[in-house]
């Protein structure tokens, strides 16, 4: 039987996987991904226990992260295409300097 | 069953998202991720937020992701090997002076915050494994799931109505600042 | 297996196989409607009137050599057609098309005509159309070339700026029809006012009709809204590369869609399969009517307009469809509160 232990300890796999990319990889892009993972598995936590809990709040709040996750996408993927014209890369040691 | 068909697939396709050097295989992986947790969700008694999660997410976050993967055209990361000819490439182009260049170049890519980095990720995972579980059997859900699409909208209108002003302000602000970044100085 | 069962599962089998022969016959449609409307005569050769023609095409699309550019990424270039045919047919399962029935007796219970009973079709109908964009944008980028790779490009940005009136546009029906299941929002068009016009949406609706349409005709990548593909400017467009059945992929994805978004159509405004005249359990015939209806309306369209330009195409869905969408959605739902309907 399926319980509430099993979708957590899922997305807590979810999140740590995420947190992952963003220290190991070293790409803008991915590293924006990654961020998603672990938005998503915060979602589904949500969804989880307002299930168990029985009330619908658990999934208006994952309404309110997924807009949050797309206000984040668009912001942060002008911030990389606005660094990328600059520099022609995408990896985030190409900026260690404050100014140029 | 369906549980774990939907959990191996949302796990496998997240690793595989960290461990694609090609940032188009990223995003795909992603999408087949989101499927599966739309899944979970569809499991989880929330038909609504289960379609949500495809329209939002896999149709219109990840659509501008891959737009702007395939925009900057630039699929691989870098590697030791492609910043040193990369950087060569670039000394000898025209039009980039050569200290930025010498500046930007990392002198090869340190692998020890890298793996540092790993080493914090799962030992997190662990940690959040080990303290989820603590609390013992949580036992079967009850029956009887509130998913009507008209209790959320109730409450979201009312309870929530607040936090929803406030979500359309950050859009705003959000679209205003993606257009002044991504805009190409004249 | 009870009789339901096989009945359901029949019904499937059966709406796959028309699908696929709808996209055949649409492709004789198109041709024949073009050659009326510019006063020729069109396919005539292959059979009686040229009806063999889809046929001949079908063979002649098969025997073709199945080419990849040497610099294409292979696994995408393979999965991207399949993407584009797949999310075409899986839109279509939520649509019901006909009355509930029995055959005349021979099942215990009656049988939705629709192959899935979904309480959120619309937004499944919705969120499938939204992956569909997966299929051309990976096409345009996997073929490694500059042709399809703008195509493909234009595709994304298209569909995410058209999607918003679309959305916006179903909306409107939704606060309308009171219900997120097409079965209901059809049975809320039967009968009639005053007793001749009949209750379909479209009367209530009838700007959110036509930015339906107009967004419909965008999300299918149909002229006057055909960027990803336009011929003059991008040889071919997102398939530039593609040739034999990975090509006929595109092609039925086109058709398919054509249909999925007129039969969306129909359910959503034209009253789905009620009309005057015929029995409920004919109601099918009135669906067909009316899908025929508007997908003869698209062909004119991609013969009568000419293309518009790029620029015109985004100052047009972010500044007057989704404004007007918008609008339209706020008096709609002002309206309901003030008659109550």
């Amino acid at each position: 039987m399926v319980s509430l232990n099993h979708y957590l300890v899922l997305s807590a796999i979810l999140f740590a996987i995420g947190t992952a990319g963003v220290f190991v990889r070293r790409n803008l892009i991915t590293i924006l991904l990654s961020i998603e993972i672990m938005l998503n598995a915060v979602n589904l936590t949500f969804v989880a226990f307002g299930r168990a809990l029985g009330a619908a709040d658990g999934q208006i709040i994952v309404f309110f992260v997924m807009t949050v996750a797309a206000a984040e996408a668009a912001v942060g993927l002008a911030i990389v295409i606005a660094l990328f014209r600059h520099r022609e890369s995408l990896n985030p040691d190409s900026w260690t300097a404050l100014k140029w | 069953m369906a549980f774990y068909v939907f959990a191996v697939i949302a796990v496998v396709a997240s690793v595989l998202v960290i461990a694609q050097r090609n940032p188009i295989y990223s995003v795909l992986l992603l999408i087949a991720s989101f499927g599966a947790l739309s899944g979970l969700y569809v499991l989880l008694e929330a038909p609504f937020v289960a379609v949500i999660q495809i329209i939002v997410y896999a149709g219109a976050i990840m659509v501008l992701f891959l737009f702007v993967v395939m925009l900057l055209n630039a699929p691989h990361e870098e590697t030791d090997y492609d910043e040193r000819i990369h950087a060569y490439e670039a000394e000898r182009g025209a039009g980039v002076p050569a200290e930025r260049v010498r500046g930007a170049g990392a002198p090869g890519v340190n692998k020890v915050p890298m793996r540092f980095g790993g080493f914090l990720a799962a030992a997190l995972a662990v940690e959040l494994v080990w303290v989820l579980t603590k609390g013992g059997e949580s036992g079967a859900f009850p029956s009887g799931a509130i998913s009507s699409v008209k209790t959320i909208g109730q409450l979201l209108f009312t309870d929530y109505a607040f936090a929803f002003e406030v979500t359309s302000v950050l859009i705003l602000v959000a679209m205003v600042g993606a257009v002044v970044l991504a805009r190409r100085e004249s | 297996m009870t009789p339901l069962l096989v009945a359901q599962i029949g019904l499937t089998l059966f709406v796959f196989v028309m699908l696929l022969n709808s996209a055949a016959v649409m492709v004789y449609v198109e041709r024949k409607v073009a050659a009326f409307l510019q006063q020729r005569l069109g396919p005539y050769r292959v059979g009686w009137q040229g009806v063999l023609q889809p046929l001949a095409d079908i063979v002649k699309l098969m025997f073709k050599e199945e080419l990849r550019p040497k610099a294409a990424d292979a696994f995408l270039f393979a999965l991207a057609p399949i993407i584009a045919a797949t999310c075409a047919f899986a839109a279509f399962a939520v649509v019901p098309f006909g009355a509930e029935t029995t055959f005349g007796g021979w099942l215990p219970e009656g049988l939705r005509l629709q192959v899935a009973d979904v309480n959120v079709a619309i937004l499944v109908v919705f969120a499938v159309a939204s992956m569909s964009v997966y299929g051309i944008v990976l096409a345009g980028w996997s073929s490694n070339s500059k042709y399809s790779l703008l195509g493909g490009l234009r595709s994304s940005a298209q569909m995410i700026s058209y999607e918003l009136s679309y959305g916006l546009a179903l909306a409107g029906v939704l606060i309308i029809g009171n219900s997120l299941s097409l079965t209901d929002i059809v049975n809320r068009q039967a009968g009639t006012w005053l007793g001749f016009i009949p209750k379909w949406f479209v009367f209530l609706q009838p700007i959110g009709f036509l930015i339906y349409m107009t967004a419909g005709i965008a999300e299918t990548n149909r002229a006057p809204f055909d960027f990803p593909e336009a011929e003059q400017e991008l040889v071919a467009g997102y398939h530039t590369e593609y040739s034999s059945m990975s090509f006929a992929m595109f092609f039925l994805a086109e058709y398919v869609n054509m249909v999925t978004v007129s039969a969306v159509a129909t359910d959503l405004f034209l009253g789905g399969w009620h009309g005057p005249f015929l029995p409920e359990s004919l109601g099918w015939i009135w669906f067909l009517v009316k899908v025929g209806a508007i997908l003869f309306f698209y062909v004119w369209m991609r013969w009568t307009l000419p293309r518009y330009r790029y620029d015109q195409l985004m100052r047009f869905g972010w500044k007057v469809l989704l404004p007007v969408a918008v609008i339209n959605l706020l008096v709609t739902a002002a309206g309901v509160l003030y008659f109550e309907l």
